[in-house]
């Protein structure tokens, strides 16, 4: 038979993220797989060595909008243990609760992406809803919806009220339901079951071989996470569960997606009992002395990792960012192979790409080049979900209580 | 293994100097060496000691030399940065894809952002500079400088 390569990609300003992937189709299946990223690469390492390391929290943390906590705490920790900074426990307890309210809105519009790759946009609505309940706690204790410029060096720069613990507590109740209502759909909504399963196959030798991290790695039963495997923060003085399922695809990264939700709802509860009453920051000096550190974060997307090092000025020597999209990559092209071309939508945001935090530089590239044969991810998706249509799999059929 | 007890190990097999070896906290070890004898040290961190995990390879612009530092972690989380070095006039290292698979990634930045050499590493596209980035230009290197944009104006 012969074999079609089909493009699918490059950067249009009008996708979400621009990313590339070389599809070769043998028939209907997947035989081969190639992915080309850097079309979002900004060069912000480089940009932290020409700023202050507290400028560099600002654009540390815009590296991605999602994961923009995620970023900055590890960013600032790394500078705390050159610096070796004592940072006061209300302040580790603040950065853990805006860290786990991060993690329930990202995992929360995964959802909702998840269901637009399939066609399931009442699940889209549904779980944007609800994250919305999130992204006004955030906005409310630290002023902004992402990019929340909470964290200085030496601790945070915003205290939390009264009011906002009751806000975050009864957001938590409600929160709670949501959770039970979205694993209902995951259990019972046999059409949703049978879609998602055995899309994007990852066995638990190849995840851990080829470096996979996070909630991809957790479906594929490894259990490892960094709160609880490279505890930092607080982290060691709550109690939780490590989220993994056996299932090794889309369907099991959901369930661990899913269940990872109740557990923040339940850290947040524990953050705020017991939360300390200490001061929310410690001086730190402008000139950070010589020195080197590596600090890794869970992230909602898996292990985050970042190595600075520092010359005895005010900037940085050296910043190295490692995302955790960038790990999972590599397992992208093992998950498609042997597929069906209408599995790749929903088998790649399953990974929950964040191809902001994985390529850093902006650049315009000319469309006209492989115009005549490239997809776009739109044309992607509604291929994809007509199908699936076509074999029974009709998500317009679907009413969502 | 605690920490200390990783830091004996391979002080009594490598005979580390104690400049070479430090813990500097919990989890987390500092090992210098010299290419020379990078693979013979790395090889038993990751077959012997099971740190099985990548974490990140860093690229460092060090003048005379650049530093390559490879974290690795094992189950327990300790993390050991292993840093060698090569000379900035030719710089070339091996690739690390036989012991972790997913390090191409990783070391097509070294070649891309730094211009280092990196023997065997797996064929493909390169990352994460654009295809019409132009030669020689290694935008980590300390001596790059991005050009003053200009203004385009219509007329």
């Amino acid at each position: 038979m012969d074999k079609v390569t089909i493009p699918i990609g490059p950067q249009h300003p009008a996708l979400e993220e621009p990313e590339k992937f070389m599809i070769t189709l043998e028939g209907e299946k997947i035989v081969g797989v190639g992915v080309r990223l850097g079309y979002n690469h900004r060069g912000i390492e480089k940009a932290c060595e020409e700023r202050t390391y507290i400028q560099d929290i600002y654009l540390i943390e815009r590296i991605c909008g999602i994961c923009s906590h995620s970023h900055s705490t590890s960013f600032i920790s790394a500078v705390e243990e050159i610096a070796k900074l004592d940072i006061p426990k209300r302040a580790l307890y603040i950065r853990a609760l805006v860290g786990e309210l991060e993690r329930l809105h990202s995992h929360l519009l995964w959802l909702g992406v998840l269901g637009h790759q399939i066609g399931l946009d009442t699940l889209l609505m549904y779980s944007w809803r609800d994250r919305e309940i999130v992204m006004d706690l955030l906005a409310a204790i630290t002023g902004n919806r992402v990019n929340y410029g909470i964290n200085t060096i030496g601790g945070v720069r915003k205290d939390i009220e009264k009011d906002h613990i009751e806000n975050v507590l009864k957001a938590m109740d409600i929160l709670e339901e949501r959770v039970k209502y979205y694993k209902e759909v995951l259990l019972e909504e046999v059409t949703l079951v049978n879609r998602l399963s055995g899309v994007g196959k990852l066995s638990t030798e190849d995840a851990l071989r080829l470096g996979a991290v996070g909630p991809t790695a957790r479906a594929s039963s490894v259990c490892r996470d960094i709160r609880s495997e490279d505890p930092y923060g607080i982290y060691q003085e709550l109690d939780f569960k490590i989220i993994t399922d056996n299932h090794n695809d889309v369907y099991g990264r959901g369930v661990v997606r899913i269940g990872e939700l109740d557990e923040s709802v339940k850290l947040i509860r524990q953050i705020l009992k017991n939360l300390p009453d200490t001061p929310i920051s410690v001086k730190a000096p402008r000139r950070i002395p010589e020195g080197e550190a590596l600090f890794r974060y869970e992230a909602p997307r898996g292990e985050d990792v970042h190595y600075v090092k520092s010359n005895g000025t005010d900037k940085p020597e050296r910043v190295k960012v490692r995302a955790p999209t960038l790990a999972n990559v590599v397992a992208i092209e093992s998950m498609l192979k042997n597929g069906y071309l209408a599995d790749v939508p929903v088998a790649i945001a399953a990974i929950d790409p964040c191809f902001s935090c994985t390529d850093r530089m902006v650049k315009v590239v000319d469309l006209d080049k492989d115009k005549s044969n490239m997809l776009n991810w739109e044309d992607l998706v509604k291929y994809s979900v007509n199908w699936y249509k076509d074999k029974g799999y009709d998500f317009t059929k679907i009413k969502l209580k | 293994m605690t920490e200390e007890q990783i830091l004996q190990n391979l002080t009594q097999k490598f005979n580390f100097s104690e400049e070479s070896i430090r813990v500097q906290r919990i989890r987390r070890i500092w090992i210098n060496v010299e290419y020379e004898r990078f693979f013979e040290i790395f090889d038993y961190i990751v077959k012997e000691l099971s740190f099985t995990h990548l974490c990140a390879m860093t690229g460092v612009d060090s003048g005379s030399v650049f530093e390559v530092i490879y974290h690795i972690s094992n189950e327990n989380g300790i993390v050991i940065s292993l840093k060698t070095n090569t000379p900035r006039e030719t710089p070339k290292i091996k690739t690390i894809t036989e012991y972790f698979a997913d390090a191409g990634i990783y070391e097509k930045e070294l070649i891309d952002l730094f211009g280092i050499e990196v023997e065997g590493t797996p064929v493909g596209p390169r990352y994460p500079l654009s295809d019409d980035w132009p030669e020689g230009e290694y935008p980590l290197r300390k001596d790059w400088k991005p050009k003053e944009s200009e203004a385009i104006t219509n007329g």
